[in-house]
């Protein structure tokens, strides 16, 4: 990890010939190559064993699934809108399955991967994007808080619910199991907004126990991390006071070792770090996107050499940790999970406006009681009125 | 019953809702050892701790977004904003999240903040500091929104908005900061949300809050003197507006004058004049008339006296009204 001293790069971390551009040429943790070679690093290993990175590998498959399913269901009318995950299974595995039970997590919209490591029912990722709610998970028993739209807003959510936790005494007990600490995640595009500078500033200041978890995937949706950045991302937090990594975001033992200490900081109550999960958006930034107007298909295939989950794949090939049978029945099993969220999906009952007015307060105005009522009385002649073709019986 | 400032009541209110309640923690710029630039919360850091009478760094969208973390961690926050005109950079914050997330969260999510503004003008101050933004927060579905108007309600008001489980902006008078009341602590008091006739009176209701109440009562005062009875009531809740006092009000009076420091356009006074319209249609002898700031910026200090509604403007709109 490089520290707040910035030990191993240059003041600014510029690159020579003051390109300065974010590239990929600064140093990147990674304990994993594309070609599935497991390598070491001077200051991170991975600490599980190969039924950790079978397991790694299953929820990579597993959250892939959920979202070529729902951008599926997307193109069939079936969702408004999908913002799809896919080239991003490392970083979101790997740093969601480093979490401790008591750790909560504030997701942007995309951390479909996230919330799969969190136990959070698939289907109800689906609502939001299918416009009958905006998020029926219960952050209280999930740990993972609504999903965010407005970019960078919940950064600030992170730090305070960390300010939170250091209060409730949860900071630097020594006991693991007590211990907690928040991941906030944002992307490279949300680096520019001025929620995340100021979270950054109260993390530091009030030494917070929060990880800033950033996929840098490359693109805003057609403005590339040149546009936000001029120095590699997680150069910044150095200017606010705490240590930031830059990880293979494709990598996923790599990511999970990198946020285990970080999370392993937040815990004893040595602050904030900020990873850069360096890694790529393969597909479009939403359904409603095209990326052929903007970049390049030479780049898109110079990723697909990175893919996370192939290079899982043919390590655990190569060693002999999983064979066919394995890679068979998770390929099944992703089979059954597309095919009951869809079935799901299609089953979601229609909201009723008229219930919306229950949750805009926790006690309801007499001004909106009021509109609810009119409003129901209004909807009645339609409710009671026989369809029309009854009525021409 | 003990006289006492607005700042000096809302100071005791703060440190009852502190005393009350472990989760209550207050967080702004300044806000600890100077105890805020209008003292409000003077002595509260040092009683309570740093670690519940948080100076923050200079940021208020920083603010009132941890608050919402904060809030989320089982927290009740108090947040100051230094000045009314620097609350849009939280506006973000305030709009977009604090008021949708117990709507979003379908009812499973509360963020109980309060967000204190010290609003309005009258004090000579440089520009961002005298304006009266409460519309913008009060069209906001989500958020409730009060302004008080004399030192007992400050002291209740801020308790109650504290105990509130619905986040609430709570509008301070800063030019009324100073000016004395008797605070009775053992009093029960009303409602929230609730407003309340100030002065009966038969021929004219005046309706304002925050700084305008006294504007109201004094330019009631002057009528009195000929021979004119003005009703004067304090709206104290902006969202939910509490209009019953105002109608039964109109219904004896037929006419209605409407006060308030904010600009004209889509203040809460045409918000007002079009439901006591509808209410009270057979009653009014005069249409609903506003007084209010001109739909400009608010000018530099040495002309806001001229900007700024006062006794004059009050009766000459009341004149009007009366020649119906």
């Amino acid at each position: 990890m490089s520290d707040a001293s910035g030990a191993g790069h240059s003041a600014l971390g510029l690159t020579s010939g003051e390109q300065g551009g974010p590239d990929e040429d600064v140093d990147l943790v990674q304990l994993l190559t594309p070609e599935g070679l497991r390598v070491d690093h001077p200051t991170y290993a991975f600490t599980g064993d190969d039924l950790d990175i079978r397991g790694f590998y299953r929820d990579m498959v597993l959250t892939r699934r959920i979202d070529a399913e729902a951008t599926a269901l997307q193109r069939q009318g079936e969702l408004g809108i999908w913002a799809s995950c896919l080239g991003q299974e490392a970083a979101q595995v790997g740093s969601g399955r480093a979490l401790a039970n008591q750790d909560v997590v504030f997701p942007t919209y995309r951390e479909h991967g996230v919330a799969w490591c969190l136990g959070v029912e698939p289907l109800s990722l689906l609502g939001l994007f299918r416009g009958v709610d905006m998020g029926s998970w219960d952050p209280a028993t999930t740990r993972l808080q609504l999903y965010t739209i407005v970019i960078g807003a919940q950064t600030l959510h992170a730090v305070g619910y960390a300010m939170g936790l250091e209060r409730d005494g949860l900071v630097g007990t020594g006991d693991d199991t007590r211990d907690a600490a928040v991941i906030g995640y944002l992307g490279d595009g949300a680096t520019s907004q001025g929620d995340v500078s100021e979270a950054m500033v109260f993390a530091s200041s009030y030494n917070a126990p929060i990880v800033f978890l950033c996929q840098n995937n490359q693109w805003a949706i057609s403005e590339p991390i040149e546009r936000q950045s001029r120095i590699p991302l997680y150069q910044r937090a150095r200017g606010f006071g705490f240590p930031g990594v830059r990880v293979d975001g494709n990598d996923v033992l790599a990511v999970h070792a990198v946020t285990t200490e970080a999370l392993e900081r937040a815990h004893s109550g040595n602050g904030p770090t900020f990873i850069e999960a360096y890694t790529y958006r393969m597909g479009a930034h939403t359904t409603s996107d095209d990326p052929t107007k903007y970049r390049l298909a030479d780049e898109l295939e110079h990723w697909r050499l990175k893919d996370p989950i192939e290079r899982v794949r043919a390590y655990l090939s190569r060693t002999g940790s999983a064979d066919a049978g394995f890679f068979n029945e998770v390929d099944a099993e992703a089979t059954e999970l597309a095919r009951d969220l869809r079935a799901g999906c299609l089953a979601l009952p229609e909201p009723s406006l008229l219930d919306q007015f229950d949750h805009v307060y926790v006690d309801k105005t007499p001004d909106l009681a009021e509109q609810q009522a009119t409003y129901a009385e209004y909807l009645d002649p339609f409710e009671a009125a026989p369809e029309p073709a009854e009525a021409q019986r | 019953m003990t006289p006492l400032t607005m700042a000096k009541a809302l100071n005791a209110g703060l440190r009852r809702a502190l005393e009350a309640d472990p989760k209550v923690v207050l967080a702004g710029e300044d806000i600890g050892k100077l105890g805020g630039v209008f003292r409000v919360t003077e002595g509260l850091q040092k009683d309570f701790g740093e670690h519940r009478v948080i100076d923050s760094p200079l940021a208020e969208s920083g603010i009132v977004g941890t608050a919402v973390g904060m809030a989320l961690r089982g927290y009740r926050p108090v947040c100051e904003i230094q000045f009314d005109g620097f609350v849009y950079p939280a506006f973000d914050q305030i709009v977009s999240q604090v008021a949708k997330f117990h709507y979003r969260s379908q009812g499973k999510l509360r963020v109980p903040l309060v967000i204190r503004i010290p609003f309005g003008g009258g004090i000579g101050a440089v520009e961002h500091h005298s304006e009266s933004p409460e519309a913008y927060f009060a069209h906001t579905p989500g958020l409730k929104v009060v302004a008080c108007s004399n030192p007992a309600d400050a002291y209740w008001m801020i308790q109650q908005a504290v105990a509130s489980d619905d986040p609430v902006i709570f509008f301070e008078p800063k030019r009324r900061y100073h000016e004395k009341g008797e605070v009775d602590e053992s009093a029960a008091p009303p409602p929230l949300h609730s407003s309340r006739v100030l002065r009966e009176g038969r021929d004219l209701t005046l309706v304002a809050y925050g700084p305008m109440v006294r504007t109201c009562l004094d330019s009631a005062a002057a009528a009195a003197e000929e021979g004119r009875e003005l009703e004067v009531i304090d709206l104290r809740t902006l969202s939910p507006l509490d209009l019953g006092p105002v109608i039964t009000s109109v219904q004896k009076t037929g006419h209605l004058v409407t006060v308030q420091e904010a600009p004209l356009t889509l203040g809460l006074g045409a918000e007002i004049a079009a439901r006591v319209s509808e209410q009270c249609f057979f009653s009014l002898e005069a249409p609903v008339l506003r007084v209010a700031g001109f739909d400009m910026p608010y000018p530099p200090s040495r002309m806001e006296d001229e900007y700024l509604p006062d006794l004059d403007r009050v009766l000459d709109m009341v004149d009007r009204s009366l020649a119906y």
